[in-house]
């Protein structure tokens, strides 16, 4: 036997869409493997987003609700995921890649002795994954050679399994925090609030770079958004000089999407940008450079000037 | 305050990386390498620390011999010394969480600072499996919310702000900017944000020829070389098809509409 516990995320009292795609992950191992998929959220106040989540058709839903899993912190997380672990006795625990479980599942590994394979793109074997490395330029098989095993998956790489009709039991596991679960105090969130989709669910989004030259050419591309109902996304470029948001980067080392519409705007087309776009189903670009690389992998570019082009486009969509 | 940075001996990322024909690997030849650029951030910021507040950077390295230089360039910013655990063969994070960690356990600083990911193994796993190790909190995606253009960056003064013991340090998370504090010793991962690092100066090249680097092995630390992910095979990805131009952006609007099929 071998069980999958999943962390499933949530926010605002939701289950994060992201759930669908780590379970269709767990269904795939389980497939190879036998054994059964089990869940657990963490957090408090979960009644909302555990009804959600017992419908992903599991075996059981465990909860750990208490007000010092308030906020995601590494510790109090690790602790929380590893109790669900030993309760189905699981040999994979697996969660969608994003900055809490990127926080605390490479605790979790240690506290479980286990192996763990980042960003894991499909399932090979119950214990063999392909995983990116270098920027997305190597996809390498590995094998995870330790008992218990753990995992990040991209949700981009693993279409959205069906909710089920029928919700499964929940079971609340109690929260016993280790010595270590003070030394670490959450002060303050400041959440970006938008009311455009947000990027790694969006099904379009208009992405800009260094090309829109400050934070007021960064205004064009949000009426281009808008006009699409698209998330807006951008380069490094962009959020370094801080004319976006920071959470709003694209690529090996920011967000990693996958819409079936990407319109790049004055993005030059760098590797790492690359590698957090190029699973998108249609890629559009404008650029003014003919030469600029991002066009090797559009489906449509389009050479322009930007100031140019992208009210044209904005003007004939509104039409 | 003492801060130990880890630094990695990684691929140059402005160079295209090439697989051997079997796929057993990446070509070295014609290949440079650096120091993992989100190191550089992690050394950049202990040495604002440490010239604020006084105390010492050791910068510490797991890799083959020629990580040397990678060591090197970072005292050349300005760290003081140096810790080598010279390893041929492969590694993975869980290695060299177990193997930073021993060194953290014998060297004792008030705080570590790891880059959030290795460029090459792309893993983001090594600086919350040490902070697990030593049993400290940690702090991961360190960054600040002044950008890398305004006037506090050029001031170059550090992020983190310390009382009373407590290392209070904003974060990135998916939706926002966080703010945690942490007891020292701790351990902080850095993102792209947090600072722009200085570049080695020519007196500071000079200077670190002389600076002590530490040269270890896993026997003497009595560590084993016992790898957990083991890779089996590397592939290069799908080629996309694009390249194809469109005119104008009628053109555009009309390949969208009737071909794509995406508007
Ligand atoms: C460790 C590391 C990690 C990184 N991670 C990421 C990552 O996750 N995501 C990421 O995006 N980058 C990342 N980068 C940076 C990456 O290498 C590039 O530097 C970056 O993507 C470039 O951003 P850009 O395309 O906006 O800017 P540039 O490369 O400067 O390109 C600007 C483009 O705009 C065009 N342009 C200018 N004016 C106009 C106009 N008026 N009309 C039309 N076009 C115009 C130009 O022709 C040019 O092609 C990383 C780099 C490193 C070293
Ligand atoms: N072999 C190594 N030597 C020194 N530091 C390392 C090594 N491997 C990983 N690190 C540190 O851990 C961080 C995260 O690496 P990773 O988890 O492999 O993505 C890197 O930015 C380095 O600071």
């Amino acid at each position: 036997m071998s069980n999958v516990l999943l962390f499933i995320e949530h926010a605002h009292g939701s289950m994060r869409k992201s759930a669908q795609s780590l379970l269709r992950f767990a269904q795939e191992v389980t497939q190879k493997s036998g054994g059964k998929i089990y869940a657990v959220m963490v957090g408090h106040g979960l009644e909302a987003a555990a009804k959600e989540a017992r419908q992903l058709g599991i075996t059981t839903l465990y909860t750990v609700d208490a007000p010092a899993l308030a906020q995601p912190l590494a510790d109090t997380y690790a602790t929380a995921v590893c109790a669900a672990q030993k309760a189905c006795d699981a040999s994979l625990v697996a969660a969608a890649s994003s900055s809490t479980a990127k926080d605390f599942l490479p605790r979790v590994a240690v506290r479980l002795g286990a192996g763990m394979a980042s960003d894991v793109l499909s399932v090979v074997a119950a214990d063999t994954f392909v995983r990116p490395m270098w920027a997305g330029n190597v996809l390498a098989t590995v094998q995870l050679c330790t008992p218990t095993k753990v995992c990040t998956v991209r949700p981009t790489d693993f279409a959205a399994a069906p909710l089920g009709q029928n919700s499964c039991a929940t079971e609340a596991l109690a929260y016993v925090p280790s010595p270590g679960a003070t030394k670490v105090e959450f002060v303050a969130l400041k959440e970006v609030k938008s009311e455009r989709p947000d990027v790694t669910t969006a099904e379009r989004i208009v992405s800009c770079g260094r090309g829109i030259k400050s934070a007021e050419g960064f205004k064009l591309i949000e009426q281009l958004a808008d006009t699409l109902h698209a998330g807006v996304g951008a380069s490094r470029a962009v959020c370094d000089a801080g004319w976006v948001a920071n959470d709003l980067q694209i690529g090996q080392t920011g967000k990693i999407v996958a819409p079936n519409l990407y319109v790049a705007v004055g993005i030059s087309g760098a590797i790492q940008h690359l590698a957090g776009m190029k699973g998108s189903k249609t890629i559009v670009a404008i650029n003014k450079d003919p030469e600029a690389p991002i066009f090797a992998v559009a489906d449509y570019g389009l050479v322009a000037d930007l100031f140019v082009a992208v009210p044209e486009l904005d003007k004939a969509l509104k039409a | 305050m003492k801060i130990l940075v880890t630094v990695k001996r990684v691929e140059d990322p402005e160079i295209k990386i090439k697989l051997k024909p079997d796929g057993s690997g990446i070509e070295a030849a014609d290949m440079k390498y650096v120091v993992n650029p989100f190191d550089e951030i992690a050394v950049e910021e202990a040495l604002r620390l440490r010239d604020q507040a006084g105390g010492e950077v050791v910068v510490a390295c797991l890799g083959p011999q020629e990580a040397n230089a990678q060591l090197r360039t970072t005292l050349a910013m300005g760290a003081d010394r140096g810790v080598h655990v010279v390893v041929a063969g492969a590694c993975d994070p869980s290695m060299a969480a177990r193997t930073l960690a021993k060194v953290i356990g014998d060297e004792k600083p008030d705080l570590v600072l790891l880059g959030k990911q290795a460029i090459d193994d792309d893993a983001g796993q090594v600086g919350a499996r040490v902070a697990e190790h030593l049993g400290w909190g940690q702090v991961t995606f360190a960054s600040k919310e002044a950008s890398l253009e305004s006037a506090a960056e050029k001031e170059k003064k550090p992020a983190f702000s310390l009382q009373q013991g407590k290392l209070e340090v904003v974060r990135e998370v998916d939706g926002g900017i966080e703010t945690l504090r942490v007891q020292l010793p701790a351990v902080v991962t850095t993102e792209l944000r947090l600072n722009t690092p200085r570049y080695a100066s020519l007196p500071g090249i000079m200077k670190a020829k002389k600076k002590e680097i530490k040269e270890l092995s896993l026997a003497g630390l009595a560590l084993d070389d016992r790898i957990e992910v083991k890779v089996l095979q590397m592939a290069a990805p799908a080629g996309r098809q694009g390249g194809a131009k469109v005119a104008d952006v009628a053109a555009l609007l009309d390949k969208l509409r009737h071909e794509a099929k995406v508007l």
